[in-house]
């Protein structure tokens, strides 16, 4: 089967909505003639010009700002900003207008923008380029929010995210630009529906981004010595498919959630919340979270992979819960 | 520039709509009426009404916390007005939005903010959008002196700048970010000065000459509809009311509100109307009567009208919510 990269599938989205619709446009730091600095955006300009391929000044409140303004009037605009830490920078215009106008102006007005950013450790990048803050956004009612973990994913949810007519937070993971999967062509993915990635009876794995390829190495791991792991990408984080989730909890009456961004108030808090809230009788024991370490994310590449959990963490978690060794220590 | 006599007398309707709207709607906060609180525009009236007065239909208004008299200078439902403003479901955001959220698409205007600084990169997408779909709107984008030290005054005034794009900022420099006297806050005499860093035109101008303001936005709204960009204009006003209904003025003097008060735009564009002989004070009087009265109205019909049913209070969070697998709510 053909292949295609994850920065690949998000340019083939970018180029497909942008042939089907003229009403969609790109702009961002050196995503024209640089062509992103992940390579997503590549020969775009070339392609559709700078009406449409728009390079921006270093200036992060003003692009989501002119993101907002452009999509109340009848544009979707897809906005790159280069690292999800710098998202810090465009809050105002994302919390305070973009999520709140379509309910606060009892729908006079929609905000049909895309904010893609990637988040992530994994290159050295540090304290200021490697956060996870996936769920700061999610606290947000009225923003969507997506992180998808393959290529395929990458490019059916932001066909879809492109075309609806809300504000998304679409965050790309950086250690996945160059990860390959099936090229399985250019059908949009529902949002809001999260997908079992493996089936499996003793134990669900609920995994985010970067940590569900983990997650599934973890599984074959475990499926090597008898265990059966489910393993479950959200995909979407807000809106969230409970219902998906509480069927395989429901099913394997064990539950992990893990993320790479820090654990206290985390989504896994919420993920866990809404596993224990609906099902605490079924439950054999406790959902656990495995989770980024409560710390800025380290240069060093002796202490960086430390903060993150590891396949090893969670073979191990998965093991020990599924042959009935009970409650784990929190850690 | 002298303004036309059909003009002038309209102007001075909308000014005093402006002020009757903004002084009912602190009686109906003293009323208890307002579950929040209003931002009076008394005093600042000529800048909303010389800005409108030079729009066109069509352009696109970007507005701020103090956006009523936008509102009622751009000729919106003042029923409509109050009930939002009293939280009722016939208000423009049914009560959701209160008077700092409010947007009114079919006159162009696309959001008041609660955010100071906050509309600016609004403005500059909206008139990206224009400049790319609709080249002969413009976008006026008001702000007030505390928001030209946001970094969305930097930022969005930057991108204006580099792209040429069709937008006018008209910054209300009423004296006061909320407390703070602008000399304490801003180190040039003039902030339409900080134009020339943006590479855009900046032109200071009385705030509180309706014919001033009317002149100078004709001229930057011309400018920016034909391509020659975004401009800055500055409008020296005051806020003879206070920052927020029921605050404090211990942070001004007496004598001060006094002189300002001597400068009412208002005052000071009926002595013209009657210098010029464009008409009598009897013809005056009987206009601010007739005004008056349509507000009380307006009001009165708004007060009358219901309040939203609690049971919409989690609909809408969502444009077509069935597209993210939630359903119809």
């Amino acid at each position: 089967m053909k292949t295609i990269t994850y920065a690949q599938a998000v340019r083939s989205a970018l180029i497909e909505e942008m042939d089907r619709d003229p009403s969609v446009l790109v702009l961002g730091e050196d995503i024209g003639t640089y062509g992103g600095v992940f390579t997503a955006t590549r020969s775009l300009l070339a392609r559709y010009g700078v009406d449409r391929v728009i390079d921006t000044p270093i200036s992060e409140a003003a692009i989501a700002g002119a993101a907002v303004g452009m999509a109340m009037c009848g544009l979707r605009p897809v906005a790159e900003i280069m690292y999800e830490d710098f998202v810090t920078i465009s809050l105002d215009q994302l919390v305070n207008n973009a999520a709140k106008m379509h309910y606060m102006f009892d729908g006079k007005v929609c905000v049909p923008l895309v904010l893609r950013t990637q988040c992530g450790s994994g290159r050295g990048s540090a304290a200021q380029h490697s956060q996870s803050l996936e769920s700061w956004f999610a606290h947000v009612p009225g923003l969507i929010v997506i992180m998808p973990s393959t290529p395929q994913d990458a490019r059916g949810l932001l066909k879809s995210a492109i075309r609806n007519d809300n504000p998304v937070i679409f965050i790309e993971h950086k250690m996945l630009y160059f990860t390959k999967g099936p090229d399985t062509g250019a059908e949009c993915l529902p949002i809001g529906k999260a997908e079992v990635k493996r089936e499996g009876s003793d134990i669900t794995v609920i995994a985010t981004s970067w940590m569900v390829g983990r997650a599934l190495e973890a599984a074959e791991l475990a499926a090597n010595e008898g265990v059966s792991v489910e393993v479950i990408d959200p995909r979407t984080l807000r809106p969230f498919d409970t219902e998906t989730v509480l069927a395989s909890a429901r099913k394997t009456r064990r539950a992990v959630v893990v993320h790479e961004a820090v654990r206290f108030c985390g989504i896994g808090a919420e993920i866990s919340s809404i596993i224990t809230e609906n099902l605490f009788h079924e439950l054999e024991m406790p959902v656990k979270r495995l989770c980024g370490s409560d710390v800025p994310i380290p240069y060093s590449a002796a202490l960086e992979p430390h903060v993150v959990p590891t396949v090893e963490d969670i073979h191990v978690a998965v093991t020990t819960m599924a042959t009935g060794a009970g409650r784990l220590d929190a850690d | 520039m002298q303004i036309n006599a059909e003009l002038s007398l309209i102007m001075y309707e909308d000014l005093l709509r402006c002020r009757y709207v903004e002084e009912t709607s602190l009686d109906l906060f003293t009323e208890g009426l307002t579950p929040g609180r209003m931002h009076p525009y008394i005093g600042e009236e000529a800048v909303a009404v010389g800005t409108a007065a030079a729009m066109k239909p069509g352009d696109l208004t970007v507005s701020t916390h103090r956006g009523g008299a936008h509102l009622v200078a751009l000729k919106a439902d003042i029923v409509r007005v109050f009930a939002e403003y009293m939280g009722r479901a016939a208000g423009y955001s049914s009560g959701r939005g209160g008077p700092m959220h409010i947007s009114v698409p079919e006159i162009g205007f696309l959001c008041s903010n609660g955010i100071v600084g906050s509309g600016i990169p609004i403005a500059v997408g909206a008139a990206m959008a224009c400049q790319r779909t609709s080249p002969e709107k413009v976008v006026v984008c008001f702000f007030g002196d505390g928001a030209a030290n946001t970094g969305s005054f930097h930022e969005g005034l930057n991108m204006a700048g580099i792209w040429k794009l069709p937008v006018v900022f008209v910054c209300e420099n009423n004296g006061y970010a909320e407390t703070l006297p602008v000399g304490k806050g801003i180190a040039v005499q003039n902030i339409s000065s900080r134009a020339a860093g943006y590479g855009i035109c900046g032109v200071t101008i009385d705030g509180n000459d309706v014919e001033a303001v009317y002149t100078a936005m004709a001229e930057a709204i011309r400018n920016a509809r034909e391509g020659a960009g975004a401009s800055l204009v500055e409008a020296k006003t005051y806020r003879i009311g206070q920052h927020f209904s029921g605050e404090s003025n211990h942070y001004r003097t007496e004598s001060e509100v006094q002189m300002w008060m001597e400068r009412d735009p208002i005052r000071l564009f009926r002595e013209r109307l009657l210098e010029r002989g464009l008409a009598v004070p009897g013809e005056l009087s009987k206009l601010e009567e007739a005004v008056r009265d349509a507000v009380e109205q307006a009001v009165q019909a708004a007060k009358d009208a219901p309040f939203p049913d609690p049971e919409t209070v989690l609909a809408g969070l969502y444009r077509d919510p069935q597209t993210l697998g939630l359903g119809t709510p």
